[in-house]
């Protein structure tokens, strides 16, 4: 960091290295800051002067993907289950079966065992599987439980980057932030794309399909919810009713981007990868795509005796990826979406 | 066999000796124009470049303001500032081409991949007249080097040129180290694009003698001036002060090569200068430091030991842009001196004196200001402050060699010409190697890469037509 803030050459890269140029001093907080605001896009490693084998050994992308791992066990909140960050795959997968057993386990117990191996059809058939106010109670909680955790954890990193500048606004920051974190805006190094990888560079194109694939897979939920208790219409819902054609295109992007982005990362050249952090990526990708897939293995078998226990699987890991979306991968966007809103703070601030 | 290596055991229109800025615009424009090129760098891939790994920005003429230059930079400008920065050391007919030319080069060089982006902090003097590559130097390499590869230009990387056929005034052939192995490489014309020997002690011993072991190399370790000699020897005719070279003052505590940007110190206004015996010997505000700071350099080489000490007090610290060094602090003049392995008595003394010869008046780092010393030899004559807050701080310096002035002479064809009066048949000229032609003496910020963008095209384009005759 010294190196960079004599040098600065990369100032017109990314935010980075302008959010390091505004700071005279380096605390904890600060250093989270700026590896939450980092996108690893690399290049700042292709184009510096002393990145290795020089002897100054200038590696900024992975020293903050190091920082940036670190960060997310940092900030969690409670405390207790940030060790989860750690061996995230291996937490992931347990949390994963962990569900699907208890889907069944409910089932097996429950009323009627046999209904999950016979046809249901028409509105309310998955609720003969499972009554809709009890999946609505758990996943309502699990999802309220999440959205607590994360908004903890927000809080502790907004307040470990310390106080925004005085005289700046709120609500044009937020705004200039979600036009940064929508476009991907510093993911490219400047203009010239990701520079290290072996492949063609199409992570944003992947990041895209997986980010605006989760949000149309959410508004799908959203709007089921609203047809269920405003309009009384009870899934599941014809191939051409809106909650299925926003789930399907999400979830084709869920499909689609998180292999890209696995496949893009193998292309990626190892020296600006963070290797300790390697798992929590795959693991939420992972996730990711296995929620779109047994989606997608609902709706095709929703007709089959197969529904039964396709369902329950499915219900399993959406489960899964609720419970564990506070202690995974998925957190990068908070964190890196509040640094944004400091930056675009900052960057008025100095302006005035 | 690898690739690289196949390479060196064909047949060329064009080499090209060198791997940076100019190299890479006369490997591309010659390919452009239909030949078949090969550019053999002495350095491995990651240092390729030269001294251009280094640089961040252009200097070309411009008739308006663009996206990222703040206002127009007339050609009679350019003239008049590389006149006033080389004492007219120049050749005007060449000069004034170049200038013309670099009007070209912002299109040309942004069509080769290269990106530009507004002046850097701490530099916006610089906003109107240099254009600065997003990412730097070696930014502005990567998309060469991209882009030459797409063309089909040949690159070997620890290619060594070890020795040159020269029939006369015409290239025949180069003999090429490689991976333990000695290649001769034919090809119809050559351009020599490989910089100067600032990184060859033995040849700066020549001129400067035991001092020169004292001096560190800015840049690059692999601009050795081999090629150059071997031009020079061979009938090719010389241009510059071969004593010459650009030399600044920079943290004693960088390494012998390659320390780049990051150990330049702009603190000498701020404070005083003492040698190695605590004593002062030029004035610290003699001129702004942009036009001072290339003579420090000089400066400390003829001082003993070829070392000296900026010493500053407290509220300077935070005027100027860091060293990657910290400054070497203490509470108080002697324990700052112990801590510099000076005489502790004497620098309390020199110290003294003068903070007693400083007149009291209006501090300003940006101007010219008022505040001088009176009856102290030598003088400081702007920005003169007493240093009597602490912690008092230091910054060692010694002499940083940028580049070297000595050259091979060209005509505005970037074709070299013979000591004979003749112009070669075959052989061209561009960077560092000629760059004495249109900078005798002196710098200014970005010339450096103007010289090698503009009359490294002009050379492969000179290059492929004299190929295709």
């Amino acid at each position: 960091m010294t190196v960079c803030n004599s040098c600065r050459y990369c100032e017109g890269l990314c935010a980075v290295f302008p959010a390091m140029e505004m700071r005279r001093s380096f605390g904890d907080g600060d250093l989270d800051y700026l590896a939450n605001l980092c996108h690893s896009c690399g290049a700042c490693y292709v184009d510096c002067q002393f990145s290795p084998p020089h002897e100054f050994n200038v590696n900024v992308p992975k020293v903050l993907a190091e920082v940036r791992g670190d960060s997310y066990a940092t900030y969690a909140w409670p405390q207790v289950l940030a060790p989860l960050f750690r061996r995230n795959g291996l937490a992931l997968s347990f949390m994963c079966v962990f569900c699907i057993a208890v889907s069944f386990g409910w089932l097996a117990v429950g009323p009627d065992a046999s209904a999950i191996f016979a046809i249901h059809t028409g509105p309310g058939a998955f609720y003969e599987l499972m009554p809709h106010n009890t999946m609505a109670v758990m996943f309502g909680a699990a999802f309220a439980f999440s959205i607590f955790a994360i908004t903890m954890s927000a809080r502790n990193f907004w307040r470990a980057i310390g106080p925004a500048p005085a005289n700046a606004g709120v609500v044009p920051s937020v705004w200039q932030a979600m036009q940064d974190a929508g476009r991907l805006r510093y993911l490219d190094g400047g203009g010239a794309g990701c520079e290290v990888t072996s492949a063609p560079d199409r992570r944003r194109l992947f990041h895209h399909m997986t980010f605006y694939g989760f949000l149309l897979c959410f508004a799908a939920t959203s709007v089921g919810t609203l047809y269920h208790y405003l309009l009384a219409r009870e899934a599941p819902y014809p191939w051409y009713d809106l909650p299925v054609v926003l789930g399907a295109l999400g979830g084709l992007g869920l499909l689609v981007g998180p292999v890209g982005l696995l496949t893009q990362r193998k292309a990626r050249d190892p020296a600006v990868r963070a290797e300790t952090h390697r798992g929590l990526d795959t693991a939420f990708l992972v996730m990711l795509f296995l929620t779109s897939a047994t989606g997608f293995a609902v709706l095709l078998l929703r007709a089959t005796p197969a529904l039964g226990v396709t369902l329950v699987i499915h219900l399993g890991v959406v489960m899964a990826l609720f419970l564990t979306l506070p202690y995974g991968k998925f957190v990068h966007g908070i964190y890196r979406y509040l640094a944004l809103v400091r930056h675009a703070q900052e960057r008025a601030a100095h302006k005035h | 066999m690898s690739r690289t290596t196949s390479n060196l055991t064909e047949k060329y229109d064009v080499l090209v000796v060198g791997g940076g800025n100019a190299a890479l615009c006369a490997a591309i424009a010659a390919r452009q124009s239909g030949a078949s090129v090969l550019v053999v760098e002495a350095a491995p891939e990651f240092y390729r470049g030269g001294n251009t790994r280094h640089t961040r920005n252009m200097r070309c003429a411009h008739d308006s303001a663009t996206e990222t230059l703040s206002g127009p930079y007339s050609e009679d400008e350019f003239w008049d500032d590389l006149l006033l920065v080389t004492n007219g050391n120049t050749n005007e007919q060449l000069a004034r081409y170049m200038i013309a030319q670099s009007k070209e080069m912002l299109t040309w060089i942004a069509e080769q991949g290269v990106r530009f982006q507004p002046s850097l902090g701490g530099t916006l003097s610089l906003g109107r007249t240099n254009s600065f590559f997003l990412g730097g130097g070696r930014a502005m390499l990567n998309a060469l080097y991209r882009t030459a590869t797409r063309l089909g230009v040949a690159v070997t990387y620890d290619a060594e040129v070890v020795a040159l056929d020269i029939d006369g005034d015409r290239f025949r052939s180069a003999s090429i180290d490689h991976a333990g192995q000695r290649y001769t490489v034919e090809a119809l014309a050559l351009v020599a694009a490989c910089g100067g020997f600032e990184s060859n002690l033995e040849w700066l011993r020549e001129s400067w003698g035991a001092a020169a072991d004292n001096f560190l190399i800015r840049g690059t370790r692999y601009n050795r001036g081999t090629v150059l000699k071997m031009l020079l020897s061979q009938g090719v005719e010389p241009i510059g002060d071969p004593t010459q070279c650009h030399a600044v003052a920079i943290d004693a505590r960088a390494p012998k090569f390659d320390g780049g940007i990051i150990t330049r110190l702009d603190c000498v206004p701020f404070g005083i200068v003492v040698n190695k015996h605590a004593q002062r010997f030029y004035d610290e505000g003699e001129d702004v430091w942009p036009k001072r700071y290339a003579i420090w350099g000089r400066l400390v080489a003829a001082q003993p030991d070829q070392i000296a000490y900026i010493i500053f007090d407290a509220p300077k610290l935070e005027l100027f842009m860091p060293s990657l060094f910290p400054a070497i602090a203490a509470e108080s003049i002697g324990e700052l001196a112990t801590k510099l392995t000076l005489d502790p008595a004497v620098l309390v003394s020199t110290v003294d004196k003068f903070n007693a010869a400083v007149q009291d008046g209006k501090f300003d780092p940006q101007v010219l200001d008022d505040c001088k010393t009176v009856g102290l030899s030598p003088p400081k004559s702007h920005w003169a402050q007493r240093i009597n807050q602490p912690p008092y701080y230091a910054y060692p310096v010694r002499p940083g060699i940028t580049f070297t002035y000595l050259g091979t002479r060209v005509n505005r064809d970037a074709r070299m010409l013979m000591r004979d009066g003749g112009a070669s048949d075959n052989m061209f000229a561009a960077g560092e190697i000629m760059a004495g032609n249109v900078l005798g003496s002196g710098y200014a910020a970005g010339i450096g890469m103007t010289i090698g963008s503009v009359f490294g095209r002009i050379a492969g384009q000179e290059a492929a037509k004299r190929a295709r005759t």
